[in-house]
């Protein structure tokens, strides 16, 4: 099968890639560009932990096409922190031990940003409806969403 | 370990040193390692419940230019009935065979029959349309209760049900029986004034663990194989791999990958043996990844129950008779943790009366696995729901019910050892004092209580501290780490060397690199790892303090170790580690700590939950409101992850009492293998879950710990259960509580 030649930027930097137009985003991120920080739980769109976001907008990457990367501007969990600094979301999850065998977290870290920059001062509930599409096994919940509302405050602080 | 001491690293509440590359995605997870020239491969899986094969013809793929391999049955080296310790129970090397490709018979719709690797993903996964294979469709059996009864089709013709006084001359779908006893049941039940029987019912469940089974592995012209994978024991998975492709163990390394979640799904092998049978074909690389689909139908569920319980007591509280039938679902082969589900049952209450049996049956779905406590959530389920029940009844508190029947020091379990020091007493008495339990109730609102038990295991650990000369070090171990237990690890050599955490690196090494590790189960890996860790970090302790015992020219009897330094108690010097460490080439060479253990005296640990729910009424959906888990931790090396588990298993607990369940059309076929439809507990699901560690020390551990991984699946099932009963009015004897069978409870009773 022929492939498409995509171009596209992920975490801010200019990249090219070929896929099959059947390829999906989650994909091409993890067997294309060894993106493997990008995880597969279901390939059905229900697990979140493939959580990327495409122009902003935070998606499951097994939903979106590697060809409908031409011309955005993707985010990974590989572009969340800043040179040798973890980003204030990070450094909470590892504080509040928000994470046991940590397969969700590149996803609920991504998906954590995408609501801290749509709504910095969530409630609980707003965060837990806004991150019911990321599932976790292992905590439960408790100290990711502990995580997730120091998190906020902190930025709060930041901003 | 006798009485409460001060810890200086113990109990601090770290930041675990795999943590950073888990939030930055550079952890490497099962699907993570790719190889040069590596190649894909994918399973061909039945489409019938339980079916004969007739014939299976690969000639077409294996002529497809795509294809490099093809692998069936036939392909494994001649194996037989065998059992072995290939993970965290005895297994049969014969059915471990046939559930990983099937033989003459699918026993279970999503059994393996065949595989392929090719040069792409997609390309093996076309290919499979090309193996032909011819079935006899056979009726399924999809319900404990049908498959035992004597005109229930059979599934294996040679299975004679085992445990019985006279072993049956005809087969049939019971595995085998066991029975455990104490005192005279009978007499029990006589003494008894109020008496509680009923049958409950637990469906088939998953463990849902969010990364699927996957791996990597490759073959060298030698034969020595590497297999990397997402196991809870890369050494178990090397045994079963050799065993059932007859090879030395010496040729096959397997490395644990991190792992994404396991709750005992991850104690046994599904694809790795099947991708070394691709890899020895095709001479190259293989990576095998299973889907969501497949890890629900054709991976390890835990077993659907129906359950019989009856208990008695006296008018002042006293239990008489506890009495117990617990049916366990095996899947297509023998194997349900009935054996745990009887020793766990009645174990939290000391009764002098009781008579349990249990039955191992097998139906047609898949094969089961551990999960969490395995046995120990449904069968405890059962006997929680009657004592609550009878506590009603009585009109006695269900703690004050169970304060006075609680287990405690020299209890005589029916399984055969009496119980050392245990806290279920002072978790009861938490439950009492916690102001969850003291709260008062809105409208449509109800509460229940109860209590779980979990034995908890030691066994084969071996740990290798290696000092550097800059004094800080590397602990090697070999338990898959699985929910932060390298920063236990890291916390208990601290306190043993004096040195900070921070200055010791713990890694989970393979299966090249360390003696054998028993797989991460059991509740086993703090416990007995980290025993493995003292004794490792005090032997380097012993040899720290022999080199300034040299240096110093006195024995080392003369040294004391205190905080990570040597003193010279016959004069005025001090060393410290990395002083001694620096100098360790003229004093003797590297210093290097080891320990081989097979551990001893794991400290059961018992919980006790409270759950308050609101039910709506006119949906039957059930909200988890308010929750509270209490369970004794022994000692809590790092708290926060101590925390963590009681809230996950209380979280799956919830999920399974709440809407967890295969659901199977008349076919015996999964309708619901994806986790839109299995639906595990979200976010917006839960309330935050309090928790309370309770410490009664483990005697048999140096700080006191028992293991805290699996008793807090146990209460959940129980403590939302009874809260529903007590919501609607009516007592819910059958899960999931889910809207459908809720609303039906509150109709019927009109």
């Amino acid at each position: 099968m022929t492939k498409t030649h995509v171009t596209t930027s992920i975490n801010g930097e200019p990249v090219e890639f070929l896929c099959e137009p059947g390829d999906t985003l989650l994909n091409v991120l993890r067997n294309e560009l060894q993106m493997t920080g990008t995880k597969e739980g279901c390939g059905s769109g229900d697990c979140g932990a493939c959580s990327v976001t495409v122009d902003g907008r935070l998606v499951c990457s097994c939903l979106v096409l590697g060809v409908e990367a031409q011309g955005a501007e993707i985010g990974t969990v590989e572009g969340i922190e800043s040179k040798d600094k973890l980003h204030t979301i990070q450094q909470k999850f590892l504080e509040h031990a928000a994470l046991q065998c940590g397969i969700c977290t590149p996803g609920l870290i991504v998906s954590t940003k995408a609501l801290l920059e749509e709504n910095p001062n969530p409630t609980e509930e707003e965060a837990r409806y806004y991150l019911a599409g990321n599932l976790c096994r292992c905590t439960g919940y408790d100290k990711i969403i502990r995580a997730v509302m120091d998190s906020a405050e902190v930025m709060r602080g930041e901003a | 370990m006798s009485e409460a001491r001060e810890f200086k690293y113990i109990g601090q509440r770290t930041i675990r040193p795999d943590g950073y590359d888990k939030v930055t995605g550079r952890a490497n997870y099962g699907a993570d390692l790719s190889l040069p020239g590596m190649i894909w491969g994918k399973i061909l899986r039945s489409p019938y419940a339980h079916a004969r094969i007739l014939n299976i013809d690969t000639s077409k793929a294996e002529a497809h230019p795509d294809v490099m391999a093809v692998a069936t049955y036939q392909d494994f080296p001649h194996v037989s009935s065998e059992t072995f310790q290939g993970g965290e129970a005895p297994t049969d090397l014969l059915d471990l065979a046939k559930n990983i490709l099937a033989d003459d018979k699918v026993l279970y719709h999503g059994h393996a029959i065949a595989a392929i690797a090719a040069r792409t993903e997609s390309a093996a996964e076309a290919a499979l349309s090309l193996i032909k294979i011819d079935y006899e469709v056979l009726p399924p059996v999809m319900d404990v209760a049908d498959a035992m009864k004597p005109e229930s089709p059979v599934l294996h013709d040679d299975m004679f049900t085992q445990g019985l006084e006279e072993t049956p001359d005809t087969p049939s779908n019971i595995a085998s029986r066991m029975e455990l006893k104490k005192g005279d049941i009978e007499a029990g039940f006589a003494q008894a004034e109020v008496v509680v029987e009923r049958d409950y019912y637990t469906p088939t469940v998953h463990q849902g663990y969010i990364e699927p089974h996957a791996t990597t592995v490759s073959i060298d012209e030698d034969g020595q194989a590497m297999v990397w994978c997402s196991t809870q024991g890369h050494f178990d998975v090397r045994a079963s791999t050799a065993k059932l492709l007859n090879m030395e163990l010496g040729k096959i390394k397997v490395v644990a990958a991190e792992i994404g979640g396991g709750f005992g799904g991850k104690t046994t092998v599904y694809l790795e043996p099947v991708a070394l049978i691709l890899s020895k074909k095709s001479g190259r690389p293989v990576k095998m990844i299973m889907t969501r689909d497949e890890v629900f139908r054709a991976s390890g569920p835990g077993s659907a129950t129906r359950s019989r319980v009856k208990i008695g007591a006296k008018k002042d509280g006293t239990i008489t008779a506890m009495q117990a039938k617990l049916c366990f679902e095996a899947g297509g082969f023998k194997g349900s943790p009935m054996g745990p589900g009887c020793m766990t049952v009645f174990t939290p209450y000391d009764v002098e009366n009781m008579y349990i049996e249990g039955y191992d049956v097998v139906v047609n779905k898949p094969k089961v696995a551990a999960y969490r406590a395995p046995g120990a959530p449904q069968a405890e389920f059962a006997a929680e729901m009657a004592l609550n029940e009878l506590a009603d009844k009585l009109g006695i508190d269900p703690i004050e019910f169970r304060l006075k029947n609680a287990a405690r020091k020299g209890t005589q379990t029916v399984y055969g050892p009496k119980l050392k020091a245990v806290g279920l007493v002072e978790c009861l008495e938490a439950a009492k004092n916690s102001p969850h339990y003291k709260a008062a109730l809105g409208e449509n609102q109800g509460r229940g209580l109860a209590a779980g038990f979990w034995f908890n295991i030691g066994g084969q650990s071996s740990v290798i501290i290696n000092m550097n000369p800059d004094g800080t070090g590397t602990i090697i171990e070999g338990s898959p780490d699985i929910g932060g237990s390298r920063a236990s690890m890291q916390l208990m050599a601290a306190e043993t060397l004096g040195i900070p955490a921070s200055n010791l690196r713990p890694v989970v090494a393979d299966t090249e690199h360390l003696a054998y590790n028993q797989t991460t189960g059991g509740s086993r890996t703090t416990f007995a790892t980290g025993m493995a860790v003292i004794e490792a970090a005090q032997d380097v302790v012993n040899q720290l303090k022999e080199r300034a015992a040299a240096v110093w020219n006195v024995t080392s009897e003369q040294v004391e170790w205190v905080d990570g330094v040597a003193i010279n108690t016959a004069g005025e010097e001090k060393l410290t580690a990395a002083e001694i460490c620096k100098g360790a080439e003229r004093t003797g060479g590297q210093i290097s700590g080891t320990a081989n253990i097979n551990a001893r005296g794991a400290g059961p640990s018992f919980a006790v939950h409270i759950c308050d729910v609101e039910v709506d009424k006119e949906t039957g959906k059930v909200d988890v409101v308010r929750y509270t888990a209490i369970q004794d931790a022994g000692k809590a090396i790092h708290p926060s992850y101590v925390e963590g588990q009681y809230q996950g298993g209380a979280s799956q607990g919830i999920g399974w009492a709440l809407n967890e369940e295969y659901i199977y059309n008349e076919d015996g076929i999964m309708e619901n293998a994806g986790f839109l439809d299995y639906r595990i507990p979200l976010a917006s699901d839960l309330p935050m879950i309090d928790t309370v560690i309770v410490e009664v020390p483990n005697p048999f551990h140096p700080f006191g710990v028992r293991g805290v991984g699996e008793t807090g699946i146990v209460p959940p099932l129980a403590a939302v259960a009874t809260a529903v009963s007590n919501a609607i009015g009516v007592r819910m004897t059958d899960l999931p509580c889910s809207p459908p069978r809720v609303l039906k409870a509150i109709q019927d009773a009109g």
